[in-house]
Order: C-alpha cells, then sequence, then structure tokens
C-alpha cells in the first residue's frame, strides 16, 4: 500500500528504518571493505596508527606459504568429513521415529531438544568430562568392553572425533525437528501406494521418504558446511586448538590471531580465504545439486 | 507379516529408548557429579547417586576469587533482555516498514539486509570490533546490542507476517488521521503478538547464549556474562569437574525454564524459518 507524500510521514518513514539501517550499513556492508583493505595491512590495534603498514598480499603469502592453512583446513574437513554424515543419520533417524505416534512423544521432542538450548560452553564442559581418559564415562563404559579408550581431547588423532562427538549430541534434535516438519508435509497417499504394490518398510523409506526429504536434507547439507567450516566454540573451549594443534580451524586461529596476538591483518587475511572457501564449497554442492535431490514436479 | 511388524515395533522402541537415554545421560552425569565432593569425582567403579551429596561446588563457584559467577549472571540476565527486545524492535519497525510502505529503493534495501545471512561473522568480526573501538564502547553492552540491531531473520519473518494484514485496518486508521507511529503501536503489534513472542524467544536462547562476540568486546571481568565466566572456570578449574557442572547447570537452568514454557512456539519458530538459537 502506498503511504507518503507529506513532510511529516517521511520523517516517520526514515524513523521505523533508521535503527536497522544504521546496523546495516556499520556493522555488515562496511565491513566487507575495510576487511578486505585490513587483510592488506600489518595492523595492531595497541600500537600507534602511524606504525599501521600496506603490506600488499604479504598476508596471504605467509598464511599459504607455511604450514598454516593446509594444516587448518585438513583439520576442519576432517570436522566435516565426520560429522555431517553422522549428524544427518542420526537426526534423520529420529525424524522418522518422531513421524510416528507413540506414548510420551512430546516429552521425547523436549528431552532431544534440551541439548539444542544449552549452550555450546556447557555443552563443550560436559563433554569434556565426559571424554575424560581416565574417569570419563565413556572410557569406562568402553572399558567393560574391554576395550580401553583414547584420552580423547588430548590425543592428536581422538581429538576431533571426541569434539564431533559432542556436536553430534547437541545437534541432532535441532535438525531431526527440520527433517520431521519436511516428513509430516508428505502425502499418505505415497505410502498407500507403495505398500499396495507390496513394498517393505525398508523400501518405503528408501523409495518414498528419503527421495521427498532430499530438498531438506541437502539444504542443511549446504547450511552444515557453511557452519562447519567456521566451527568454533566447541574446539575454543573442548582443546583450545590442541593437543599440539591438532584441532586447529581457521575461525579458531582468525580469533587468536586478531585478539591474541593482535595481528589483525593476518587474521584478515585468514578470515577473507575462509570466505572465498565457503562460497566455492556452496556452489560446488549447488552443481552437484541434481544428482542426487529430486524435486516433486 | 506379523512376524515383521513385531520385529519393528520392538526395534522402534528400542531404538526411542537408546536415543532418549543418550540425550539425557551427559545431563544426569552433569547433575550427579555437580553434587559430589572432590575426591568422590574421581572415584572407579562411578557412582550416579553420590555417596554424600553435597551443595559445596555450588557454593563454591559463587564465592571464587577471580570469577565473579553472581555478577556474571546477573550480567547475562540484563544482556539477554537487551538482546532481546531491542533488535525484536529495531526488526519490527523495518519490517513494518518494509511491509506497508512504499518508498525508493526498498527494493535495494530489503535485499541488502537478507544478504546479509550469507556474508560469514568471521568476516566482519575484526573491522566491527576496531569501530567499536574507535566509538569507545568496548566493555559495553552498547557494543553488543548495535550489530544486533540488524537483525535479517527477524525482519524478514517479521515482514511475511505484517504483509498478510489487511490494508483497511491501516487506510482506516489514516482516515482517523492516526500517525505511522499509531498505528504501528496499536493496530501492527498487537495483530503481531505469536510472531513477535516466537522471535522474541529465539532472541533470547540466542543471547544468552551468545559466546565469540562477547568473548571478543568484554574483556574486562566485570562485565563478563555467564558464557565467559564458564568458560573461564572451565580453563582455571581444570580438574574441578564438580565446580564445572554445577556453573554448566546453573547456566542451563534459566533457558529451560524458558524453553517449558514456550516449547510450542519453539517448534513453530523451527518449523517456519529454521531459525537457530
Amino acid at each position: 500500500m502506498y503511504i507518503g507524500g507529506t513532510r511529516q510521514k517521511r520523517i516517520a518513514l526514515i524513523v521505523f528504518l533508521a535503527p536497522a539501517i544504521f546496523s546495516l550499513v556499520l556493522f555488515y556492508i562496511l565491513p566487507i571493505a575495510s576487511s578486505l583493505v585490513l587483510s592488506l595491512l600489518e595492523y595492531d590495534p595497541l600500537r600507534p596508527a602511524s606504525d599501521i603498514k600496506f603490506v600488499g598480499l604479504k598476508n596471504f603469502i605467509e598464511y599459504f606459504k607455511y604450514q598454516d592453512m593446509r594444516e587448518q583446513y585438513l583439520h576442519v574437513l576432517y570436522y566435516l568429513v565426520l560429522y555431517i554424515p553422522l549428524v544427518l543419520v542420526t537426526s534423520t533417524m529420529e525424524a522418522v521415529m518422531l513421524n510416528r505416534a507413540f506414548k510420551a512423544k512430546t516429552l521425547y521432542k523436549v528431552l532431544l531438544y534440551l541439548p539444542v538450548i544449552t549452550s555450546w560452553v556447557a555443552v563443550a564442559l560436559i563433554w569434556r568430562w565426559l571424554l575424560h581418559g581416565e574417569y570419563g564415562i565413556i572410557n569406562i563404559f568402553l572399558r567393560k568392553f574391554g576395550i580401553q579408550g583414547p584420552s580423547w581431547l588430548h590425543n592428536k588423532l581422538w581429538a576431533m572425533p571426541g569434539v564431533v562427538m559432542a556436536a553430534v549430541w547437541k545437534d541432532t534434535g535441532y535438525y531431526a525437528l527440520i527433517i520431521l516438519a519436511a516428513l509430516k508435509g508428505i502425502e499418505h497417499s505415497y505410502y498407500e501406494a507403495a505398500r499396495i504394490d507390496g513394498a517393505s518398510a525398508f523400501k518405503q523409506f528408501r523409495y518414498v521418504t528419503l527421495p521427498l526429504v532430499s530438498p531438506t536434507i541437502f539444504l542443511l547439507l549446504v547450511i552444515n558446511v557453511i557452519a562447519g567450516f567456521q566451527v568454533f566454540e566447541s574446539i575454543y573451549v573442548m582443546t583450545e586448538g590442541g593437543p599440539a594443534g591438532a584441532t586447529r580451524v581457521p575461525v579458531e586461529q582468525v580469533y587468536r590471531n586478531a585478539f591474541t596476538y593482535y595481528k589483525m591483518g593476518y587474521a584478515s587475511a585468514i578470515a577473507w580465504v575462509l570466505g572465498i572457501v565457503i562460497i566455492i564449497a556452496t556452489i560446488i554442492q549447488f552443481r552437484m545439486e541434481k544428482l542426487w535431490v529430486s524435486y516433486e514436479s | 507379516m506379523r512376524v515383521e511388524r513385531v520385529v519393528l515395533r520392538t526395534l522402534f522402541y528400542l531404538f526411542i529408548t537408546a536415543a532418549a537415554i543418550a540425550a539425557l545421560l551427559p545431563f544426569l552425569w552433569m547433575v550427579s557429579t555437580s553434587l559430589k565432593a572432590r575426591e568422590a569425582i574421581f572415584s572407579i567403579p562411578i557412582r550416579w547417586i553420590p555417596r554424600e551429596p553435597s551443595i559445596e561446588s555450588y557454593k563454591a563457584i559463587f564465592t571464587l576469587a577471580n570469577i565473579d559467577f553472581l555478577r556474571a549472571f546477573l550480567n547475562s540476565i540484563q544482556v539477554a533482555i537487551l538482546l532481546t527486545l531491542l533488535p525484536l524492535l529495531t526488526s519490527a519497525m523495518a519490517a513494518f516498514a518494509f511491509a506497508k510502505i512504499e518508498f525508493k529503493g526498498k527494493k535495494l534495501m530489503f535485499s541488502s539486509i537478507l544478504l546479509t545471512m550469507m556474508i560469514p561473522g568471521t568476516i566482519t568480526m575484526i573491522p566491527n570490533f576496531i569501530t567499536l573501538k574507535t566509538l569507545g564502547l568496548l566493555n559495553t553492552y552498547t557494543a553488543l546490542v548495535l550489530p544486533a540491531l540488524c537483525n535479517s531473520m527477524g525482519i524478514f519473518l517479521m515482514r511475511q507476517n505484517f504483509i498478510k494484514i489487511h490494508d483497511e485496518y491501516i487506510e482506516a486508521a489514516v482516515m482517523d488521521g492516526s500517525s505511522l507511529y499509531r498505528i504501528f503501536l496499536t493496530i501492527i503489534l498487537p495483530l503481531a503478538k505469536p510472531v513477535l513472542f516466537t522471535m522474541g524467544l529465539f532472541n533470547f536462547m540466542g543471547a544468552w547464549n551468545n559466546f565469540l562476540w562477547p568473548l571478543i568486546i568484554l574483556t574486562n571481568r566485570k562485565k563478563w556474562t555467564l558464557q565467559l565466566g564458564l568458560s573461564n572456570l572451565g580453563s582455571n578449574f581444570y580438574n574441578y569437574q564438580h565446580y564445572q557442572m554445577a556453573g554448566a547447570i546453573i547456566s542451563i537452568i534459566p533457558i529451560v525454564i524458558v524453553y517449558l514454557i514456550s516449547q510450542r512456539y519453539v517448534e513453530q519458530g523451527l518449523s517456519t524459518g529454521g531459525i537457530k538459537a
């Protein structure tokens, strides 16, 4: 509808838009440009402005040249490769379960959602304790079967799987409810037709359910890859990038370089590389979408 | 056929029981540990129910020399209220303009707001820190609020909602000589109560659990939020798991209460927008 014209109304319009637009420009649009400029500088916020130096692509070259970048992306890929299949499988299974009627379902949903609303800091502390090498419940449990578990977060190989376990535990309920919403949208007639054809429960899942929720799963995959590349809080609290740098990941290194070492130029370069990697990963996923996602025609 | 049904049913119940236990067990262990004395947390075999339950760890974390947990708790409440209400108001205001007023540059502004969802926070983090430092706003809650005033998800969802409100209501009010402010306050907001509540809820959960941005902005211990205090408890008392678990419980309780009261709205929010707390 059209409301406009008078001076008074124009002022009102400005009042309505000003706070959001002010924040948009100052904290989202300008930073894109200034972050790019920063990545070309040597900038320490604790030193006087006269010490700011233009260094061209030096930050990027340094990042590419030394082990830093390779190491961080290997770690983040290790995380993604473990986390994404696991969380998608667990949440799809939960969603399929939740799509059936059973007693105490609301209670069950609440239970499943508790880890989601718990902060990452709290989850990280809980899991640090569960994964304790000597007194952690998980290793005590494994010992009952004669398996000596690793001292998870203090072991270079097992630290990341430890973080992934916590993340899957925390996130399953969230994705399960989103997939559940998609499942509810599937028409019953599809299942009836499948049943008349004599399809087993497994076949119904494989040939009816899975194709029809594949657009939702695809969306979750894209969101998860974007978020996974930016994994931070779990790592920061659970391992601090350790042991011996075994869980150093890009965002954690942006944080360290910018706010512990005050190398803000270098940190901005890491952030920009990450942004570009995420864009490329997203484009690749959309290119591959056709191969496995089916849309109803 | 009958056999298959029985097997499936059994598998189904086995699975949901296992999943429920997996979800709940870490919480139970957290509660159990928090009620133990220091020696008891390192005992094998494990005891789920402490032999001598004590609330020592709860008392202890509120009397630590270098982390003021009570203060952090109160700070968190203050921050959560600010970060729930202010972004809610500014998003509703912007959403109203985008939904019901025609003006130049509307499309551009709206799509720019939506595009901010795509910008990784990692890129804007450092420039925003420098901006706020330059403005002298480090260690203030204003620095937490300002970037949140443009809440793209909130603006988008509320705009979708406001568009459905019939223009006649607004036109009638304009005829009566109501100002736009009045229309916003007396017509739009009351009609949009459910979406406002859902958004507010997600704002609250996000604010309560927020970590990275406060970690950067609030370096002064007196300004710390609960999550910062808790994280610090985790690193300074690395082998005091009963303290850590007590702190974790205290940080979880408020959000669980809010969630239990409004569980219905959480699910609604998830199914409409997939918003993440």
